[in-house]
């Protein structure tokens, strides 16, 4: 006769006792009933927070109906376990079912702890732990303006990140002088607060709540033991969990002095035949709070139940934050509890970096490490922590930003194959590299083989790095192919391209490539095509080639929506122009802003809008700005010698000079110059593609700078220059680039990874060392003189016009489109807003 | 079960080779996209679940290994025309419905 299994409690780690049963070599000889007090089957309580960013229920599921019964689980839900009949073997429910076992499982999680305030039972007062939970949380948002999240743990940061994004001013109360008390030391939790502050929750440590009682301006207002008040519209209690041991105190089984159900190695109740799992278990005096050892339990108990020697022995606590914009982790013994231990810290106000690693006494050993703000180092510290490997000898490498240009990376070669790289799904080194032996070369294939960062995430770059290393080592090559579809780089294809003569990517690839293409290889090749012919984009040869942005001459919002940037050379602009664009956007309720390139984008133009909107523009004497292209973008300028008391040059002359000149060029990434009228250099051209700056002996030139995420200084080019030389030197520069540059290198790290640097680009367009200026001048006159303005084309022929319509069969609008307002303008509603029937949304123009 | 019909959205001509056009079909939104090389048709849902927008007639198509995708103008994950499935994020998966041709029509059913 089968074996019968109930476990009691069908959460994360019921289920995934119970998966892992029916995945068993011996599954045939067990048969398993669950019983959930839940609605439902177990979901994913470590994503909950996604629900308020739009996840439903659904999305949210481990597991489903289907799943059990093909497995042949059976499962009760909605009914509670409330006896345990330990003669007969038996367990009794709410609705008086009995059903034998001969193997019971527990687990049946925790609770949120709600401290004992008087007035902690308001209809507003919530906790965060269950679907149901955020149900009535999104209710009680709708209703409040302020919200308090009690308890300034992991948990209630991320309460507290959806109580902002649902729109609500938050506020954190933390009863200890820290938030993240458990996982930071004093350093790291005042950096985090400042994080935390400055996404705009408000922080209150050291506040012990005496009493919620009536608010005069809000619901409610809670009095602190300082004397202190805050008031408030609801309460979200996170101040910790406790485990869920009702069933097993009333039954009689061993428990400890602050509850759990204690457990020994093989995760063994006190009673035969019984186990616990999860967080109502207690081993070693300890809960886990966390899924990953649960998950190690459901292991331990099913190996013990099915003949194995799996044992617990304790598990890592290494934690990472959820939230978006704000890095915290934890590893091991984050504040240095182990006796004798040593650390060292490196903190960074100006860049808000905290970092400090635990060592052992003998400075050989990791044993913790609290990090804020730059979390990279994570996997690697982790790792090296629960796998007991040594330190390098120098453990300041660690922390310390970019030593040797190496910072944190210690060779993953260095980890031993049982090392475990993602501890939510338990995946060791050895796996991945199992896997990649096997056949795996990306990060999709590890993860749908070993499932290894599917879970927190945390765990990704570590992952990779160990894949990549295993690659190198079974020789397969790192490729400088584009893709699968053509095996040659994006410079090999340019040459192909501009010696063959070749106008389109269906004759590239029936000479040169296979398969149907992709997204990698059809916008570099359209944008290889049309840096060296300028054909309209939009035509039929070419319109499969563009990407999202190009394809509708828009840059794709969120939501689905467009910009409308037109083109405002150098940034002037008449008044004329000016008011055009307010009625514009007046007209279709567009938001507008100014942005950093010294133009105005107007946003939330809808599809079937945009020929109507560039129309009314194009007819205003405006052209595309083409913000949507892998082309120039903006040409910035100060108002140079016309007005300025100190300029020497006209910037802004030559600003509108040079962004006609090359709008429209199509190029490897997009390209920003600026100009500025002296060297005060106000336009800041040094961070730019091309940088003009005004002297007093002519204009100098600089070339592949760059903003953004890695700034770089640009590099003087030439000094000196008239009008004439300089545009030759930036017609040779840029057609260079065009030819040689890999797909979507920006001219910083084309520079940079260009054999002979900056000497060697002086040579071959000062020196003319190749032979070659004359052809790329040529090139680059035969390109502009090809230049249309896109919009002008497209709004002109109503048969292009056809395809801006959402659908080709109704004059209906895509209806998930919704804004409310903010600051006077439009802007998408979030998940919440929209799922809320009392928020105002703003109608939409047709 | 009695089979749905088959609706006509539009002319086989309305789709430009290698690009997509959206189609409201018993109130869903589907993207049909015509692949010139396979001289096939396919239709699936518009809506994005990952981006969260119905965007996908404005994804780009082409083959990754034997598959054929359309990637999600938003954040580029592929979606298997023919089964729906994500390649990147197992367990996300987009209804497909059957299309055909009918003299020159494209033909739904949803
Ligand atoms: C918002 C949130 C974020 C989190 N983030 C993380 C994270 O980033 N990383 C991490 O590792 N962990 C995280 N956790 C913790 C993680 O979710 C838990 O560790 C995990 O869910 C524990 O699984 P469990 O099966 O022990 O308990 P649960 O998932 O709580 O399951 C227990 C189930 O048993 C049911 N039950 C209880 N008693 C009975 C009974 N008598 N009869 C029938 N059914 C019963 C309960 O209703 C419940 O459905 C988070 C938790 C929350 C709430
Ligand atoms: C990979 C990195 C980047 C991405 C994906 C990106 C994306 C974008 C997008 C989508 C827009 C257009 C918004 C719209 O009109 O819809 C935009 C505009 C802009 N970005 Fe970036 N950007 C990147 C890097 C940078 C860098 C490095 C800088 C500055 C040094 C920068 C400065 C700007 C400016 C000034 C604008 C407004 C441009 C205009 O008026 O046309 N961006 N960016
Ligand atoms: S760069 Fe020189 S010319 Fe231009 S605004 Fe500044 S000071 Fe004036
Ligand atoms: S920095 Fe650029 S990419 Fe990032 S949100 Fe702003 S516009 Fe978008
Ligand atoms: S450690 Fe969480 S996904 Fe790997």
């Amino acid at each position: 006769m089968k074996t019968r299994i109930v476990v009691v409690g069908n959460g994360m780690v019921g289920h995934k006792f119970i998966d892992n049963l029916v995945n068993h070599a011996d599954r045939d000889q067990y048969q398993v009933i669950t019983f959930s007090e839940e609605s439902r089957l177990a979901y994913d309580r470590v994503q909950l927070s996604k629900y308020f960013s739009g996840s439903t229920a659904e999305d949210l599921m481990l597991t489903s109906t289907d799943y059990y019964n093909e497995k042949g689980v059976q499962y009760i839900l909605g009914d509670k376990v409330i006896d345990l009949d330990f003669d007969n073997k038996e367990i009794i429910t709410a609705s008086g079912r009995r059903e034998a076992y001969d193997k019971l499982i527990l687990a049946t999680g925790s609770f949120p702890f709600v401290p004992p305030i008087p007035g902690n039972n308001g209809e507003h007062c919530l906790v965060y732990r269950t679907i149901e939970d955020l149900e009535r949380i999104t209710a009680s948002a709708q209703q409040s303006k302020i919200g308090v999240v009690v308890g300034g743990g992991l948990l209630g940061l991320e309460a507290a990140a959806a109580l902002k994004a649902a729109g609500l001013e938050t506020h954190v109360v933390e009863f200890a002088p820290r938030l993240m008390a458990v996982q930071l030391d004093e350093g790291g939790g005042k950096l985090l607060r400042r994080k935390i502050e400055s996404i705009g929750v408000r922080v209150h440590t050291q506040k012990a709540t005496n009493e919620i009682v009536a608010g005069a301006e809000s619901r409610y207002r809670m009095n602190f033991a300082d004397g202190s008040h805050l008031e408030t519209d609801m309460i979200l209690f996170s101040a910790g969990i406790r485990p869920q041991d009702e069933l097993a105190r009333k039954c009689g089984i061993g428990l400890g002095e602050r509850g759990g159900i204690v457990v020994d190695n093989n995760c063994q109740t006190t009673v035969k035949d019984v186990y616990a799992i999860g967080e109502c278990a207690l081993w070693n005096n300890r809960i886990y709070g966390l899924v990953a050892p649960g998950y190690q339990m459901a292991k331990v108990a099913l190996s013990h139940i099915t003949g194995g020697k799996d044992q617990f022995t304790g598990a890592d606590m290494s934690t990472k934050l959820k939230l978006l914009g704000v890095d915290v982790a934890s590893v091991g013994d984050a504040h240095g509890n182990t006796p004798g231990s040593l650390s060292y810290t490196y903190s960074n106000d100006v860049e808000e970096v905290y970092k400090r690693i635990i060592v052992s006494a003998d400075n050989k050993k990791l044993l913790g490490a609290v990090l804020v703000g730059d979390v990279e180092a994570y996997g690697t510290l982790q790792s090296m922590c629960v796998n007991g490997m040594d330190l390098p000898e120098d453990p300041n490498c660690l922390i310390l930003p970019n030593v040797d240009g190496g910072g944190a990376a210690i060779g993953v070669d260095a980890l031993p194959e049982s090392a475990c790289v993602c501890s939510c799904y338990d995946v060791s080194k050895g796996a991945i590299c199992c896997a990649v032996q096997d056949g795996a070369r990306t990060m999709g294939d590890i993860k749908a083989i070993t499932k290894a960062s599917t879970g927190c995430g945390g765990c990704s770059a570590l992952a990779k790095q160990v894949m990549d290393s295993e690659l190198k080592k079974i020789g397969v090559e790192v490729s400088n192919h584009i893709c699968e579809h053509f095996p040659h780089s994006r410079r090999e294809l340019a040459d192909i391209v501009r010696i063959k003569q070749i106008k389109t990517f269906d004759d590239l690839l029936d000479q040169h490539g296979r398969g149907l293409g992709c997204d990698i290889c059809k916008p570099a090749v359209g944008s290889i095509l049309a840096g060296f012919w300028n054909e309209y984009v939009l035509d039929k040869k070419h319109i499969g080639l563009q990407d999202t942005n190009d394809i509708f001459l828009g840059n794709m919002q969120k939501d689905g929506s467009y910009s409308i940037v037109p083109r405002i050379a150098g940034g002037e602009i008449t008044p004329e122009k000016l008011i055009v664009l307010g009625e514009v956007a007046k007209e279709y309720k567009l938001y507008t802003k100014i942005t950093g390139g010294q133009r105005i984008d107007l946003f939330g133009a809808q599809l079937h809008q945009l020929p109507a909107i560039w129309k009314k523009l194009v007819d205003a004497g405006f052209e595309t700005g083409h913000a949507y292209g892998k082309s120039l973008r903006t040409v910035k300028s100060c108002v140079g010698s016309t007005w300025c008391r100190y300029g020497v040059l006209d910037s802004v002359g030559m600003a509108v000079m040079l962004e006609n000149r090359y709008k429209g060029v199509r190029s490897p990434h997009k390209m920003k110059f600026a100009v500025s009228g002296c060297t005060r250099e106000c336009a800041e051209a040094q961070s730019k593609d091309f940088g003009v700056i005004a002297t007093e002996t002519g204009w100098s030139l600089y070339v592949c700078g760059n903003g953004g995420m890695r700034p770089r200084h640009a590099d003087l080019f030439a000094t000196g220059l008239d009008d004439v030389t300089l545009i030759k030197y930036i017609d040779r520069v840029m057609m260079f680039y065009i030819r040689t540059a890999d797909r979507l290198q920006r001219t910083s790290v084309w520079m940079e990874n260009m054999e002979g640097g900056l000497d060697y680009l002086k040579k071959v367009v000062i020196d003319d060392k190749l032979g070659l200026c004359e052809e790329l001048e040529a090139q680059m006159n035969y390109n502009i003189s090809q230049y249309q303005c896109e919009w002008k084309t497209t709004v002109e022929n109503e048969e292009l016009q056809k395809r801006f319509k959402h659908f080709i069969n109704s004059e209906a609008r895509d209806d998930n489109l919704a804004y409310v307002v903010e600051r006077e303008q439009i802007r998408p509603a979030t998940a919440l807003e929209r799922k809320s029937n009392n928020i105002q949304l703003v109608e939409l123009v047709d | 079960m009695s089979e749905k019909p088959w609706i006509s959205v539009c002319e086989i001509n309305d789709l430009l080779p290698d690009t997509g056009v959206c189609a409201l079909v018993n109130k869903q939104q589907v993207a049909i996209f015509r692949s010139r090389r396979l001289n096939e048709v396919f239709a699936v849902s518009n809506y994005d679940p990952v981006g969260e927008a119905n965007v996908l007639s404005r994804g780009m198509i082409g083959s990754i290994g034997d598959e054929v995708v359309v990637a999600s103008p938003l954040y580029k994950e592929h979606y298997n025309l023919r089964t729906g499935e994500c390649l990147e994020k197992p367990g996300y998966k987009i209804p497909v419905f059957p299309v055909r041709l009918d003299d020159g029509l494209v033909q739904i059913q949803a």
